[in-house]
């Protein structure tokens, strides 16, 4: 595989928190158009490693490229060639629709020529168009989902990173989301997604799982699958996770 | 068996919005009982109105027999609450937090050690750490044995294994049985629909509102079309393509695999076939068992 068509390239990335190693050697590579799961345990480091390909978290040592910029030398390249959500918090409640998308956009540098219109196509392609002047926090929390997905990605990145997008959320609306994710990926998008919902698991084209600061497991799922004799990704993590040390 | 908990026509507006919607259940004595529902379905309200710190505004319900808006006092000291967020003193030690929850109550923490031994002897190695310096999996232990520490009737559990993942979700419901076992009945909320086999019955709440009440398996079995799954190399033009063929009512992304919802006179072999046909490859249509998601999808679906 050709280096420039991988999105992320990262080695050997570490990240120290005084005597505590939270990221431990992450190397890793994930190619344009791919849906790529994050998974770990809790206090595996996935926060942390991903605060690091953000460009939000200066590694301790290692080296890497995310989006083509040098994750030690050029992190306010990475940010505004990103997108970036998470299901905490993606969204000001008391800003419109249409506002949030305008506000986004700004941040990740989009011309202020484009803004207005891919705005407006966003919310007609979103059918907000009614409610495009209305406080977000009053919508409901499915829409919200969606919007701040949208606003993630306005400004058309490489690769967005989606940080447990569809916690608590109900099982319908948690499918339409991922329904979203796939035509991302088909039209070239990159999606790096971390989730506790190992269903979400078998939609990736490929998975890696942290235990204790490193990656034990990567590959497809049904590579998994075979690698661990399970019949689900969630015997798969199972059976990976379990001697983890940090809870 | 005697019902602990008792909910009758339970109503609440906050404002315009509605939280519940005349909602009725009771809970037999010595059982875990689960209300599975997305965010927003009213699950927090139903909790803060069980430990009398809300009132409803319409019907009733009664907790070991007491009024939760009349004799809220004296019911107190019968439940132990575990709300979603994390309800310790951050700044106290792990000790400290146990000796007030326990002196909170008017009893000793050794009176009723033997409860909580099994899920505080994971603490015993930092006695003296603050609470907020605790990472989330030991948060949740020290929060559920505050909450049993005066050895209550019944536990009432807000979401506890949101944001938790798979290996410490399931030891959790490990830890719920044994209480249960220990004669202590528990109602318990989840956004995890696969959690719901774990509980003795189940109430899916939407919107405010019940959509069914049963035991899990019975539960399930009034999804009542017949169900496939299905396979082939490319998921998502599958998804597209099978949204089209006839006597399908829904099509969804189901793990590996996509769910069918078929009407009967639905034909997998001829429908194979036909999305062969249409290019795609390695097809494969199966009759599958219905679980409590499938459920929900269709019962949340009637509702809107």
């Amino acid at each position: 595989m050709k280096t420039s068509e991988n999105v992320i390239s990262v080695r050997h990335l570490t990240k120290r928190f005084g005597d505590f190693t939270a990221v431990d050697d992450l190397s890793l590579d994930v190619r344009k158009g791919e849906i790529f799961g994050f998974l770990g345990a809790n206090g595996a480091g996935k926060t942390t490693a991903m605060r690091m390909l953000c460009g939000l978290s200066r590694p301790t040592s290692g080296s890497g490229t995310v989006a083509g910029f040098d994750i030690v030398r050029q992190p306010e390249d990475i940010k505004r060639h990103i997108g970036y959500m998470s299901q905490k918090f993606s969204l000001y409640g008391q800003l419109t629709v249409r506002e949030n998308l305008t506000l986004f956009a700004t941040i990740y540098g989009m011309p202020a020529s484009d803004i207005r219109r891919k705005a407006d196509e966003a919310c007609r392609a979103l059918g907000m168009d009614g409610v495009r002047d209305r406080p977000v926090r009053d919508l409901p929390l499915g829409w919200k989902q969606r919007l701040a997905f949208t606003a993630a990605t306005l400004h058309t990145p490489d690769i967005v990173f989606l940080d447990e997008p569809t916690g608590g959320v109900d099982p319908a609306t948690r499918r339409k989301f991922w329904e979203m994710i796939y035509r991302a990926s088909s039209e070239g998008m990159t999606l790096f997604v971390t989730t506790h919902y190992l269903d979400e698991a078998e939609y990736c084209h490929r998975v890696s799982i942290m235990v204790d600061g490193r990656i034990r497991a990567l590959d497809s799922p049904a590579g998994l699958k075979q690698q661990f004799r399970a019949a689900t990704m969630d015997e798969v993590f199972r059976i990976v996770a379990q001697d983890a040390r940090r809870t | 068996m005697n019902s602990l908990i008792d909910i009758r026509g339970l109503t609440k507006d906050y404002g315009r919005t509605t939280a519940l919607r005349e909602v009725t259940f009771s809970v037999p004595e010595g059982s875990i009982f689960g209300l599975i529902g997305p965010d927003g379905a009213g699950k927090t309200t139903l909790y803060r109105i069980l430990a009398t710190l809300l009132t409803p505004d319409r019907g009733t319900a009664t907790v070991a027999g007491l009024d939760v808006a009349r004799e809220f006092r004296q019911l107190r000291t019968l439940i132990g609450y575990m709300p979603e967020r994390f309800s310790l003193y951050p700044d106290l030690t792990v000790d400290e937090n146990l000796h007030f929850f326990a002196s909170l109550f008017g009893v000793k923490v050794r009176d009723h050690f033997d409860l909580i031994a099994p899920i505080f002897s994971q603490l015993a190695r930092f006695p003296n750490r603050r609470a907020g310096a605790l990472s989330g999996g030991m948060k949740q232990k020290l929060a559920l044995s505050c909450a049993l520490i005066h050895r209550p009737r019944i536990l009432l559990l807000d979401e506890p294994t949101t944001g938790v993942d798979a290996v410490s979700r399931s030891e959790f419901w490990g830890m719920l049985a044994t209480l249960r076992e220990k004669g202590i009945t528990i109602l318990v909320s989840t956004s995890y629909m696969d959690e719901a086999a774990r509980c003795d019955r189940i109430a899916l709440l939407h919107r405010g509102r019940i959509l069914g009440i049963d035991t899990p398996t019975r539960l399930t079995a009034r999804l009542g079309d017949p169900l496939y799954a299905a396979s082939a190399g490319e998921m998502y033009p599958l998804l597209l393509a099978l949204r089209g063929m006839p006597d399908v009512k829904d099509c969804y992304t189901f793990g590996a695999t996509l769910h069918v919802v078929a009407d009967e006179g639905f034909d997998p072999d001829g429908t194979e076939t036909a999305l062969r046909r249409q290019g795609l490859a390695d097809v494969r249509i199966r009759p599958v068992e219905a679980t409590i998601e499938d459920l929900f999808i269709k019962l949340a679906q009637h509702e809107d």
